[in-house]
């Protein structure tokens, strides 16, 4: 139980650090550029700028974080939220690895096993753009070409076909009512799209576990 | 110094801070390997995830790579392979890079000369996508160690909740694949495309996860995920090309209503 502790601690210690190591670094390259080209940003532009982007980005990434440290488990948020890419990358590779393992997110075994799909993720994610970057001149044309195109842009449903049959077929009962909801709400809110798809994930969350708990306190699970 | 987009000094500087985060990630990962062997995970499990994940993430990372070829246009290489390896993703990026191009009266299509227009979209970025990298940090351990107690006080409880917490998570994505399946009573069919797509994604996993079991090839399971992945993409050139374009503009919705 004692070493239980420590390693988690350890993975809370050193994820601070590095986390917040990451954020100076990366608040600091805007200054730096500043400096070294001597160019100061263009006030009212930026204001602007900020205000059509910021209230939404701050808005989704807070509820990002409260949504996905529980499925990510500690190691994983930690990497996560610096190398990004989430839904479209990090968390299906976590929720893949956990499922093939048979470890749940909220045990140490999960959050082991979550932390090295992450974390090798992560590190072929980085690989493929620095290659990309090298070969950026004879690959544009392919990674532009127009037949491709459709199959980039629909990564999410390809992705989430696969996962909702794995996941579903394990949980047929307790996935009724959550997916019709969702299918309702989609559908007939116009309002909901790519863009707000975050938004909907902790509705989903949320209603499922209430869902969920019903139905354990009623014996039906 | 002269401003040039793809300047090398903004290369080696994106350079050094993609190392910083690479060294991260080997970091966690060299301890969860020790961590593995220490709770007594099987080599076999481990060695299964490692290679899983990085197969499938392939195809999710080269999707990342097209996004950085579509900014490099007005933004050069080195900004937009940083913001797409460090903590962004295309929908964010794309997004946040144009709000702030087009508050600068600026095209997308063409290459930033002014720095002081390039310092202004790098600020814009920088600090739109600051909130969840710093919160990461402050409130983890708490929610963490929360969902530990759970998963202790009733242990079916906890795996329930766990479960319930990723079905959650993917009937937003299913009912966001049904998004735009409103405008095919105006005659806009584009919206099927991400729907058969997810049925192919779905039927793929189906049939691999019964090959698997029945045929007892055991190697199958691992890849299932990236072979349902790879083949939902490739029904999406098909989908695109029978259902047209598969993005309805606001331009065919007022075509549509007037």
């Amino acid at each position: 139980m004692k070493k239980n502790m420590t390693y988690m601690d350890s993975v809370h210690r050193y994820g601070k650090i590095w986390g917040i190591g990451i954020s100076i670094l990366l608040i600091s390259f805007p200054i730096v550029v500043s400096l070294v080209f001597s160019a100061k940003p263009e006030w009212s532009a930026l204001a602007k700028g900020l205000f059509a982007t910021l209230p939404m980005y701050w808005a989704v990434g807070i509820i990002e974080v409260l949504t996905y440290v529980p499925m990510l488990g500690a190691g994983g948020t930690y990497l996560s939220f610096v190398t990004g890419n989430i839904s479209n990358l990090k968390l299906p590779c976590a929720v893949d690895a956990m499922e093939r393992a048979n470890v749940k997110a909220n045990s140490e075994e999960g959050e082991v096993i979550s932390t090295i799909a992450i974390a090798v993720s992560s590190i072929v994610t980085t690989i493929i753009i620095i290659l990309g970057v090298i070969l950026i001149i004879p690959l544009t044309p392919i990674l532009e070409s127009p037949v491709l195109d459709p199959a980039f842009a629909m990564i999410l449903p390809a992705l989430f076909g696969g996962l909702a049959v794995v996941f579903i077929s394990k949980n047929v009962k307790l996935s009724i009512l959550p997916v019709l909801l969702m299918l309702v709400l989609f559908i007939f809110i116009p309002a909901l799209n790519a863009s707000t798809v975050g938004i909907m994930v902790p509705v989903g969350v949320v209603f499922t576990v209430i869902v969920a708990r019903i139905m354990y306190k009623k014996g039906m699970l | 110094m002269q401003f040039s987009v793809n300047s090398p000094i903004l290369y080696i500087m994106v350079g050094i801070i993609i190392t910083v985060v690479l060294a991260q990630s080997v970091f966690f990962l060299v301890r969860a390997l020790k961590r593995a062997k220490e709770l007594g995970i099987e080599s076999k499990t481990v060695k299964k995830t490692i290679s899983s994940a990085a197969v499938f993430t392939i195809a999710p990372a080269i999707a990342v790579l097209v996004g950085v070829v579509a900014l490099s246009k007005s933004l050069g290489i080195p900004l937009p392979w940083l913001r797409l390896s460090v903590i962004g993703s295309i929908t964010y990026e794309t997004v946040a890079a144009g709000n702030a191009l087009e508050a600068l009266g600026q095209n997308a299509a063409t290459t930033i000369t002014d720095p002081s227009v390039y310092v202004t979209v790098l600020w814009v970025m920088t600090i739109s996508i600051a909130a969840s990298m710093i919160l990461a940090p402050l409130v983890t351990k708490k929610i963490q160690s929360g969902m530990t107690k759970i998963g202790m006080k009733d242990k079916k409880w906890g795996e329930i909740f766990s479960n319930a917490m990723f079905l959650g998570m993917i009937s937003a994505f299913l009912g966001y694949v049904f998004c735009d399946v409103t405008y095919i009573a105006d005659g806009l069919i584009q919206g099927l495309t991400p729907v058969c797509v997810m049925v192919v994604s779905a039927v793929v996993m189906a049939i691999v996860g019964l090959l698997a079991t029945k045929l007892k090839i055991r190697w199958l399971t691992d890849y299932a995920l990236p072979i349902s992945l790879l083949c939902g993409m490739a029904s999406a050139i098909l989908f695109t090309h029978i259902f047209g374009g598969y993005e309805i503009t606001a331009a065919m919705l007022s075509e549509v209503s007037a």
